[in-house]
């Protein structure tokens, strides 16, 4: 568990973050969203002290990390930032075998955890272990660079935009495995970003970020249905339709869908986005069967559409 | 001795001294580069995280990279002395820039991303600098270095001048003596070795930096390695001899005072502008001067007698083309006006107001024109030029000052002076190739340096003054088409020198004398 309390960052007269305060529970994600500039990577590089607060604390688990040794500290906190920041002069096993090393593990033990790793992370260990950074696609090395952040099982793992040098098409697959990764499943994990379809992707929690403050925290649905000023409304003004449907599962809306029979290509799951469901109704199929326990559910757009207004409109 | 001797015939002859003066020449570009990256690495380092003090730095070091290396000789020799410390120091500031350059820029060009995921993986200070920075700089450094080493190879000729040694002893050497083959046996190695290093840092420099962790290890070992070859003798000796580098090849020199007089002196090579002012502070005991030279009587130093008569005359007299005195009939009266009017005393005595006093050559040749009643305003006529050339020291400016203030005053001439043109065979040279027309000669020296005659010739007319004269002046007239007008007056010959005290306290009066201590005093074979 991280629990920042009122940190504060000054560069002499400026004051990158002010006053800041978070709390992230075990194996949660929160999410730092804003534009540039906006003290989230300043925010997030003072939890591993790359930057030193002026004031304020942090404690991770219960411990202050400003009376520990910061590269003791840092080898305990996994770190992926948007340059991948491997070492050119090293292999991928190298690259990945960095965090071990310092810890001196025996060197078996470090090549049978890599080599797991890459496998894990679809980087087969015949092709790619003994590569150089400058031999691998941008896809390639960010995985590289999760499994150096990775390989020590760190309890709390920070990222610093991990896909944003990245390709769209690249960036949403990556997304994905990232989050099937098991072993990120129980991480606690602070991740910056400036895409809000990764944040609500990706986060429990959504602090959003202006001018060096949290403006407002919260789950996606918080966020967009409680937007706390027009900056936050605003920066989902944009793709607000989009969002919305990616916030919600046919369990939300299950109540006011008609009845309906499972048909021709079979059911899915209402824990399914709204969004997903309209993809899946968008790919020449008028109409969807929903499941639920032993309920069936039949959809169209139309319905889709109708059906979550209402839900709106209740709330 | 018939013919001319092959280059292949001297290297094989001179071996000894080769391997010498080439072991002394890498040892004193390794040592002073082991020392230059020992102190620019970590400067560089340091500059590279102090931005505001790296401009300071680089500045500074910049600076001394654009002082002449003669001059920055010339600088180190009050504080340091003679011999290898002021050279390895000179070689040493040499190389400094191009090696915190080289590092800074390395450093710096280090990806932030890169040293900032290293301190993020949890690397200390030292782990980010040695395993991440250098290696990755590496290859920046190592072009600096390469850049420092290549430098260093050619300015370690100019330590030949400070009695440090290396092969710029036979460029030098080669120089004042008109050698081509001595020349070549220095100039080739010195090349050689420059093309060496070169090649051998590239080769360095190509190894991947991924296995930069290897060159990290080897370098600084290979190049202590070198640095060893270079030990510097410390053995004890009674008295030490410095002689120029001319001086040493010279039969009327070195070599007749081995063969002749049997003396046996240790030595070291230095060049004339340094020599009287290390025997005055005791660096050296014994000198190879000029008799008329001014420093004698500021250091307060003694000619020895030449009691076996190897030095030959050196009257001097200005050297001409004869294309010139045909063309300007008028030329030759002028210049003849100079003839027999300055005797050894006096010349000594102009040479100290300018080498110690340090009055300039032009008011040392007005006032002396003056005394005698031969200065004449110039007369600022266009009827042609004449080129002076001179020598790289005091006399010869003063005597082509002389010339010009006489040429110009009694004739309807201009005069443009080519000073500074070092030894014999550059001025000789200039003169051959109609680049000059006259400059002051020693008939010594173009008996000895330039006709190179057999020994029974030189034995003939060494003796007498009036024959060599004679000789010298038929056959430059018949071989080069040159004229040895009337000599001014003064013998300015070789001269071994020792402090006076010194002398007299050892009872050394001759050349026999000294070599007679000598011999007393080494130990029984």
């Amino acid at each position: 568990m991280i629990r920042a309390s009122h940190i504060s960052k000054q560069y002499g007269d400026v004051e990158a973050v002010r006053d800041i305060s978070f709390e992230v529970k075990e194996g949660e994600t929160l999410v730092l969203l804003g534009t540039s500039g906006c003290g989230k990577t300043t925010t997030l590089k003072m939890v591993n002290r790359l930057i030193e607060a002026s004031s304020g604390t942090i404690e991770i688990d219960g411990k202050n990390i400003f009376t520990e040794n910061p590269e003791q500290l840092r080898r305990t906190i996994g770190y992926v930032s948007q340059n991948n920041g491997l070492f050119p002069h090293f292999t991928v096993r190298e690259n990945i075998g960095i965090v071990p090393k310092l810890l001196k593990w025996e060197q078996s033990e470090i090549t049978r955890h890599t080599d797991r790793l890459l496998e894990q992370l679809r980087l087969p260990v015949r092709e790619f272990a003994s590569k150089y950074p400058d031999e691998l696609s941008g896809g390639q090395k960010q995985r590289v660079a999760v499994a150096r952040a990775l390989i020590a099982n760190p309890p709390v793992l920070l990222m610093d935009e991990p896909f944003g040098a990245l390709d769209p098409v690249t960036r949403a697959n990556l997304r994905q495995e990232f989050r099937e990764l098991p072993e990120l499943k129980r991480k606690t994990i602070v991740l910056v970003t400036h895409d809000v379809q990764e944040a609500f992707e990706l986060g429990d929690h959504i602090a959003v970020m202006d001018k060096g403050k949290i403006v407002q925290s919260g789950t996606a649905r918080q966020l967009l249905f409680n937007p706390a000023n027009s900056f936050v409304s605003s920066f989902f003004d944009h793709q607000r339709l989009f969002l919305e449907l990616n916030a919600f599962t046919f369990h939300d809306i299950w109540d006011s869908l008609p009845a309906g029979e499972v048909t021709g290509s079979g059911a899915v799951s209402a824990n399914l986005s709204l969004w997903e469901g309209m993809q899946q109704l968008g790919a020449g199929r008028n109409e969807l069967s929903v499941k639920r326990e032993n309920e069936i559910r039949s959809v169209s757009q139309s319905i889709i559409f109708q059906s979550f207004n209402n839900y709106k409109n209740i709330r | 001795m018939t013919g001319q001797q092959s280059l292949w015939e001297f290297v094989v002859q001179q071996s000894d001294k080769l391997w010498s003066q080439t072991v002394a020449h890498v040892g004193l570009t390794c040592v002073s580069l082991v020392i230059a990256v020992m102190i620019g690495l970590p400067l560089g380092i340091w500059i590279a995280r102090k931005d505001r003090l790296a401009w300071a730095v680089l500045g500074i070091a910049g600076v001394l990279q654009t002082i002449p290396s003669i001059a920055l000789l010339g600088f180190l020799i009050p504080a340091l002395g003679i011999g290898s410390l002021p050279a390895i120091t000179a070689l040493f500031l040499y190389a400094l820039l191009p090696i915190i350059r080289n590092t800074y820029t390395g450093i710096r060009q280090v990806d932030p991303a890169v040293t900032e995921a290293a301190r993020a993986l949890g690397m200390n200070y030292w782990q980010v600098l040695f395993g991440v920075e250098l290696p990755l700089a590496l290859p920046v450094i190592l072009a600096g270095v390469r850049t420092a080493a290549v430098i260093n190879v050619g300015v370690a000729t100019l330590a030949a001048y400070i009695a440090a040694g290396g092969l710029g002893e036979f460029i030098f050497g080669g120089i004042a003596l008109n050698n081509t083959n001595m020349i070549l046996a220095g100039a080739i190695p010195a090349a050689l070795l420059a093309i060496l290093i070169d090649q051998l840092l590239a080769l360095v420099q190509k190894i991947n930096t991924r296995k930069a962790r290897l060159v990290l290890v080897v370098m600084p070992v290979l190049m202590l390695t070198l640095s060893g070859f270079y030990l510097i003798p410390i053995a004890e000796v009674k008295l030490l001899g410095g002689f120029t580098p001319e001086f040493m090849g010279r039969e009327d020199g070195y070599l007749g005072l081995k063969s002749k007089y049997k003396l046996n002196i240790p030595t070291v090579v230095i060049s004339d502008a340094v020599m009287y002012k290390a025997a005055f502070e005791k660096k050296l005991d014994v000198i190879s001067g000029y008799s008329t030279d001014g420093r004698l009587k500021a250091y307060d130093l003694i000619t020895l007698e030449d009691d076996q008569h190897i030095f030959p005359p050196y009257y001097a007299s200005p050297l001409i083309r004869k294309e010139i005195l045909e063309k300007y009939l008028e030329l030759q009266p002028a210049i003849d006006q100079l003839a027999g009017q300055i005797t050894d005393s006096v010349m000594t005595e102009l040479n100290y107001k300018v080498d110690y006093l340090k009055a300039s050559p032009e008011k040392v040749a007005t006032d002396f024109l003056r005394s005698r009643g031969l200065f004449k305003e110039p007369r600022n006529g266009n009827k042609g030029q004449v080129r002076l050339g001179s020598k790289i020291f005091a006399e010869q400016y003063i005597l082509i000052s002389m010339y010009k203030i006489l040429i110009e005053g009694n004739t309807e001439l201009k005069t443009v002076s080519r000073t500074g043109l070092g030894g014999t065979k550059i001025c000789f040279d200039a003169l051959a190739n109609n680049e000059i027309d006259m400059y002051p000669e020693y008939t010594g020296t173009g008996l000895l340096v330039i006709l190179k005659p057999t020994p029974r010739q030189i034995q003939e007319v060494s003796s007498d003054p009036e024959k060599a004269f004679a000789f010298v002046q038929k056959e430059f007239e018949k071989e080069y088409r040159m004229q040895w007008l009337k000599p001014i007056g003064f013998n300015n010959a070789y001269a071994l020198m020792m402090r006076k005290e010194q002398a007299q306290s050892l009872h050394i009066n001759t050349i026999t004398d000294l070599k007679n201590y000598l011999a007393n005093d080494q130990p029984p074979h």
